[in-house]
């Protein structure tokens, strides 16, 4: 009995001491955040005052109005606003092409095999593997010649075709796990290509598609080397901005604007995370278990 | 009129020939089973028949029109995959009517035809639910229905029974049966379960590395077998294949066949053709005699020979006997309670179910 007892105080013992880690560890990790959090609800007095750490005295948004709309970025006061927009026009058309032709290519190299096909998957896969620095100036090169550099659409293109070798390896690995037969009855039944892709393929692909698109808006989103390498001035995405903000300041360095303005920069991807985020595990881990 | 004419038809992957001038025709109404294990090449020569494979050479004709460059739904059939194949994301209705949609066919058509399809395999109920809420047998339901709304002048059917355990296997088989029996359609079918074939068939087609061993009704095939594989793959227990040297008596056969540490049995009375029997006279033949054709001897059936049971195998309706003549394992499905391991017995044969193989070509003498 006593011997009993002295086992479950063991794994109590036990248990409080994993807790422990977890909890301080978690703390340690949510540090960073909250120093963001509440530098950016204080006014800069109170921060040059030496409060760093400590809960705001006053709360004020004005940091935040700032870094939204006020805030010089070069010789422009227009605060962050028309670059989060820049970003939006973006990523939402970047992520719609490369998520769409990442589908259809997976979808052929899977469904409407050809000699070669494995070839080019391993071509595309090699694409993966490409250090951006690597492309950046034949990138340049071709953008000039397209008559696309420095503008928006430009780096649509640039994110789109970079992003098209890891949406094509999400589809067709999970495209590789639909039974061939489920192609081959829709042809029977009269489907033809695109039908078949539309009807049957795509509404079976929805995990897929959301890590497709939680990948490539977080690349997109948070992409600085492109952005800063292909637009200049008002067509810069956020992240550039962000960077202009922090960077170039005259007089005391408002601490309280700057983050706030990085995390407007980051709301756009923790909001794609919590709302899709569940699709997230399930998609990637999909086709590893049957069910 | 439906008929499926396959004239000289290969397949070749490469230098690899998986199909090699095959030709199989069957009339309206037919039951074609195309039997024979994984790998001869029976499922190729479907996806064939549908369109979804190429043909190399030869020539496929349904309903006397060539099809070989036609897409599958130009070809006027209609198929059931061994996964039923159903469309995870649509309603049991929704997958029935996809074809239809297709070829732009009215809405009212399209559910008078659903319920006609539905109420056939009573599957009304089910309509509304998505495959992954169906049984196996429901979904292998589902399937046969999306290939009857398509009235088609061919139904397909690709080992639809193997994913089912036994038990359910043994009652779709019958459904399917009587649902040939009311529509009436051409049917071919693959398997590599010769019970099936035989059930099913009022045709069967066995297949071996892409050639047709046999084309004939299944009990012409159980009975006649072509040669010695098809002697093997159809019936279980497979036929005895014993080696013996034929003898001619008259306008008949004798085979005699060693049995060890006892005299040489004789089974005489088989009938055979004056020219095989001239040819084949004193020499080496393979004897084929199926399992239920050997019985206990009585003075009615005079024994023909005398072994010794090794093995006893009740299976309730009839007991397996194992012994051993002419240096091969053999099995005779006996009456229960009449054998017993390890006890001689005297045993009679139906000489008129024999049949005779060459020993060296292994197909059947005549």
């Amino acid at each position: 009995m006593a011997e009993a007892l002295s086992q479950s105080g063991k794994a109590r013992l036990g248990r409080l001491f994993v807790y422990g880690c977890l909890v301080v560890v978690a703390l340690l990790y949510l540090m960073p955040l909250w120093v963001m959090v509440v530098t950016s609800l204080k006014p800069l007095d109170e921060i040059y005052g030496g409060s760093f750490i400590g809960v705001p005295k006053v709360v004020t948004l004005d940091a935040w109005r700032a870094a939204w709309s006020e805030a010089c970025i070069g010789t422009e006061c227009t605060g962050l606003k028309p670059y989060f927009v820049n970003s939006l026009l973006m990523v939402i058309p970047a992520v719609a092409l490369s998520t769409g032709i990442g589908a259809i290519n997976g979808y052929i190299l899977t469904k409407w095999r050809f000699p070669g096909a494995n070839f080019v998957f391993g071509l595309l896969l090699f694409g993966c593997f490409l250090p951006y620095q690597a492309i950046l100036i034949p990138m340049a090169r071709t953008l000039g010649l397209l008559g696309l550099a420095g503008s928006i659409p430009g780096l649509v293109a640039v994110h789109a075709s970079y992003g098209i070798c890891f949406t094509t390896l999400f589809f067709r690995n999970y495209f590789v796990s639909l039974p061939d037969e489920l192609t081959k009855a829709a042809m029977v039944d009269g489907a033809g290509f695109f039908r078949i892709f539309w009807s049957v393929i795509l509404p079976t692909s929805i995990p897929i598609i959301v890590v497709s698109c939680i990948w490539q808006f977080t690349q997109i989103w948070n992409d600085f080397l492109f952005g800063v390498s292909f637009t200049s001035g008002s067509s810069s995405p956020i992240t550039v901005a962000l960077n202009n903000i922090v960077n170039v300041t005259t007089g005391r360095k408002q601490y309280n604007v700057d983050m706030a303005a990085a995390m407007i920069a980051a709301i756009p991807t923790l909001v794609v995370y919590i709302v899709a985020g569940r699709y997230f595990v399930r998609g990637l881990t999909a086709g590893a278990v049957k069910g | 009129m439906s008929t499926l004419e396959i004239d000289r038809v290969r397949k070749a992957y490469g230098h690899l020939e998986v199909l090699k001038e095959v030709s199989i025709s069957i009339g309206t109404g037919d039951f074609l089973v195309l039997l024979g294990p994984s790998g001869c090449g029976k499922s190729t020569l479907l996806n064939m028949i549908a369109g979804l494979e190429t043909i190399t050479g030869g020539q496929i004709r349904i309903a006397g029109k060539t099809v070989n460059d036609l897409s599958p739904k130009d070809r006027d059939i209609a198929m059931v995959f061994q996964s039923y194949a159903l469309y995870p994301t649509m309603t049991v209705r929704q997958n029935i009517e996809f074809g239809m949609k297709i070829r732009r066919i009215a809405q009212a058509d399209r559910d008078r035809a659903v319920k006609t399809a539905s109420d056939l395999l009573q599957i009304t109920h089910l309509l509304d639910r998505k495959p992954s809420q169906l049984s196996g047998g429901q979904r292998q339901r589902v399937a046969m229905g999306r290939a009857i709304v398509r009235e088609p002048k061919l139904f397909l059917f690709d080992e639809p029974l193997s994913n089912l355990d036994a038990k359910l296997r043994v009652d779709m088989r019958t459904e399917i049966k009587r649902l040939h029996a009311r529509l009436g359609t051409t049917i071919v079918y693959v398997t590599h379960d010769q019970i099936e074939a035989m059930t099913l068939a009022t045709r069967v087609a066995v297949m071996k590395d892409g050639v047709v061993q046999q084309l004939d009704e299944p009990q012409a095939v159980y009975d006649r077998p072509a040669n010695v594989y098809v002697a093997r793959f159809v019936g279980s227990p497979a036929m005895n294949i014993v080696p013996a040297v034929l003898g001619a008596e008259g306008a008949t056969a004798t085979a005699v066949i060693d049995i060890a540490r006892r005299p040489a049995a004789r089974i005489g009375g088989i009938s055979l053709s004056a020219e095989a029997l001239r040819r084949y006279a004193g020499r080496k033949v393979l004897v084929g005699i199926r399992p239920e054709n050997f019985s206990i001897a009585t003075a009615s059936a005079a024994p023909a020979l005398t072994v010794d049971f090794d093995v006893v195998e009740p299976t309730g309706p009839d007991t397996l006997a194992v012994f051993q003549l002419g240096g091969v394992e053999v099995t005779a499905r006996l009456p229960p309670r009449q054998a017993h391991a390890g006890r001689e017995a005297a045993l009679a044969v139906d000489t008129s179910k024999i049949v005779l193989f060459d020993s060296e070509t292994e197909t059947r003498i005549d």
